[in-house]
């Protein structure tokens, strides 16, 4: 079986900063994936590449086998790759529900016309919308706070809401930027459960990128680990966390 | 349970913002009908339907879609010009008069439109006071455009002109003549157009911001980068947003021209000075606040005729009210003893701790 994220050589610099260099990894359809590295390694700038934010200079990115090599964000959205971002990017004005409604934005549709006008159509979608928002917020246990602002959800509960508003883009591939960053251990254990929930009642597809080691070694069964740009490791996670050239660069004898 | 709640709250809130209008219409029309307001008052009517238009307007481009835009008056004198222009044309050719104001109404809204769209593909690119900086220029461009332009009509046709009034036939007539502008346009604009007008501006911004669309346009307000990531056309609604303002402003423009016989562009109506006015009554309405711009444009209109006995000291009040109620709308304290005393029974907005 084709892997359902083929990327090959993937390459950008700036300026004279190679960033990342002859990246390459292949995600089966169902893993979950880890991406860790130092700091500076380039782990974000492989997610602003694979959802279009960067144009890779050299290399292929291959969803579900459609190439989709330096599309634009909107179009990768659309062609299944959702993101969650490492300093946490909500619309704080908006309703926790409106929030994930946002993320159903393409999925659900009316015209502009049909929302002004109120037009049947109109009350139709947005039951629809209602009921998937509500369905994906009781997922987080975030139901009874659909009414509050995004800005006023206690930090933990942003991050779950950032989840939840991409899994409403209904994705092929979540990408996780440091998702228990800034959490207790305690409300790291919880979004360790809660990644793995999502993973069984969606059958996503996750790559994430993490510091939390015990959140690495706990749910990741592969991992890739870049240095300095490039790949310094790939492979089950107990293997590459034994791996005496990862100790030296990463985890520290 | 919740969302049950949430939908009557929101369209409470929406009876409330249409109840006043209607009201204040009713009240003020009886007052003219028993001759209880001056003429000069009555007078002021359309032109607050007109500032009310145009806040409410500018609101979804300031407050909605986030972005600072200066040149709202430039729409506006595109759709008092082009509408001005079409009723001086057919003014005694067509039967009814209210067809005709229809007609000059969606002439006027129409050029807005296009106008706003035309100069929205290239702006929108900037953000913040670039942008500001750049819809300033295409306001003033627009008025000084409109100052150059002579149009007359006679048996051969129309003829155009950037430089000076043309020779026309012995029938024919200048339409429009430079700095003159537009004289001689039929006083169609009423008080009841003007708030039904008022009605239908509150209806289509309301409405766009409570769908599909409004909330793209909030989600780009907020994180323009995390919209993209899920797939919102950011190009798309910013433009949206952009257009259906100049287009709402147009319609300003429409009842500004056929409220006054002569329609000239200066500094005045049309200038900076004018979009300044309207972002003012947004600011201080609250941005993002609907119904509070609303109120404020009048208040800020109503002001200096009510100040008029205060003669000398008449802009200075004024721009002690001003200030007063900037910091009375946004200061924290004002903020927290506001929702104190003057809740009516709200429930305060509870945040999850």
């Amino acid at each position: 079986m084709a892997a359902l994220l083929d990327v090959k050589n993937l390459g950008i610099s700036f300026g004279g900063l190679r960033a990342v260099n002859g990246f390459d990894i292949s995600i089966e359809k169902g893993e979950l994936y880890g991406l860790i590295g130092p700091n500076g390694a380039g782990k974000t700038t492989v997610f602003n590449l694979l959802t279009g934010v960067y144009r890779p200079d050299t290399g292929k990115i291959i969803l579900d086998g459609k190439d989709i090599t330096g599309k634009k964000t909107i179009d990768i959205s659309k062609a299944g790759v959702a993101r969650t971002f490492q300093n946490i990017r909500l619309f704080k004005q908006l309703s926790v529900l409106d929030n994930v409604k946002a993320g159903l934005h393409n999925h659900h549709r009316y015209s502009a016309v049909e929302g002004v006008l109120r037009l049947p159509r109109y009350f139709k979608v947005e039951k629809e919308m209602n009921g998937r928002a509500m369905e994906l917020l009781q997922v987080f246990g975030l139901e009874n706070h659909a009414d509050v602002l995004a800005a006023n959800l206690p930090y933990g509960e942003q991050r779950k809401l950032e989840i939840a508003r991409a899994l409403a883009t209904e994705p092929k591939l979540l990408l996780l930027d440091e998702p228990a960053a800034g959490m207790n251990p305690n409300e790291t254990g919880s979004l360790m459960e809660m990644i793995q929930l999502v993973r069984e009642k969606f059958g996503m597809t996750i790559l994430l990128i993490e510091h939390d080691m015990k959140l690495v070694s706990g749910i990741c069964e592969k991992l890739t680990v870049l240095n300095f740009g490039e790949v310094l490791a790939c492979g089950k996670t107990a293997e590459v966390l034994n791996n005496p050239q990862v100790i030296t660069a990463y985890l520290g004898e | 349970m919740t969302k049950k709640k949430k939908i009557s709250k929101q369209t409470r809130s929406n009876i409330i913002t249409y109840g006043i209008v209607i009201l204040a219409y009713i009240i003020v029309q009886t007052m003219i009908n028993t001759g209880s307001i001056s003429s000069l008052m009555e007078g002021l009517m359309v032109p607050l339907c007109i500032y009310a238009i145009l806040a409410v307007s500018l609101n979804l481009v300031v407050g909605i879609l986030g972005e600072l835009s200066l040149g709202h008056a430039g729409f506006m004198c595109v759709g008092a010009f082009t509408s001005a222009f079409f009723s001086k044309c057919m003014r005694g050719e067509m039967q009814s008069d209210g067809l005709r104001f229809f007609l000059a109404l969606l002439i006027g809204i129409a050029a807005a439109a296009v106008f706003g769209l035309l100069i929205g593909i290239p702006v929108l690119r900037l953000k913040g006071d670039y942008l500001a900086i750049v819809t300033l220029a295409f306001g003033e461009i627009i008025k000084n455009l409109v100052n150059v332009l002579y149009i007359g009509k006679d048996s051969a046709g129309f003829h155009f002109s950037t430089q000076d009034v043309m020779a026309l036939d012995a029938d024919g007539t200048m339409i429009i003549s430079g700095p003159q502008g537009i004289s001689g346009t039929p006083r169609d604009a009423t008080f009841l157009i003007g708030v039904i007008l008022v009605l239908i501006t509150l209806f289509i911004v309301i409405n766009l911001t409570n769908s599909r669309s409004g909330r793209a346009i909030m989600s780009i307000r907020d994180n323009r980068i995390a919209a993209e990531s899920i797939g919102i056309n950011i190009t798309k609604y910013k433009l949206m947003a952009f257009t259906v303002s100049a287009a709402l402003a147009g319609s300003a423009g429409v009842l500004y021209a056929h409220n006054l016989s002569s329609l000239t562009a200066t500094t005045n109506n049309f200038g900076y000075n004018q979009s300044i006015m309207i972002l003012v009554f947004v600011v201080l309405g609250g941005i993002g606040n609907i119904r509070g711009s609303m109120i404020a444009a009048v208040i800020l209109t109503l002001l200096p005729e009510l100040l008029r006995g205060l003669s000398d000291y008449r802009m200075l009040i004024y721009a002690i009210v001003l200030i007063v109620m900037m910091l009375f709308n946004w200061a924290p304290k004002a903020i927290e003893w506001r929702e104190k005393y003057l809740s009516f029974g709200r429930k305060k907005k509870e945040a999850v701790k």
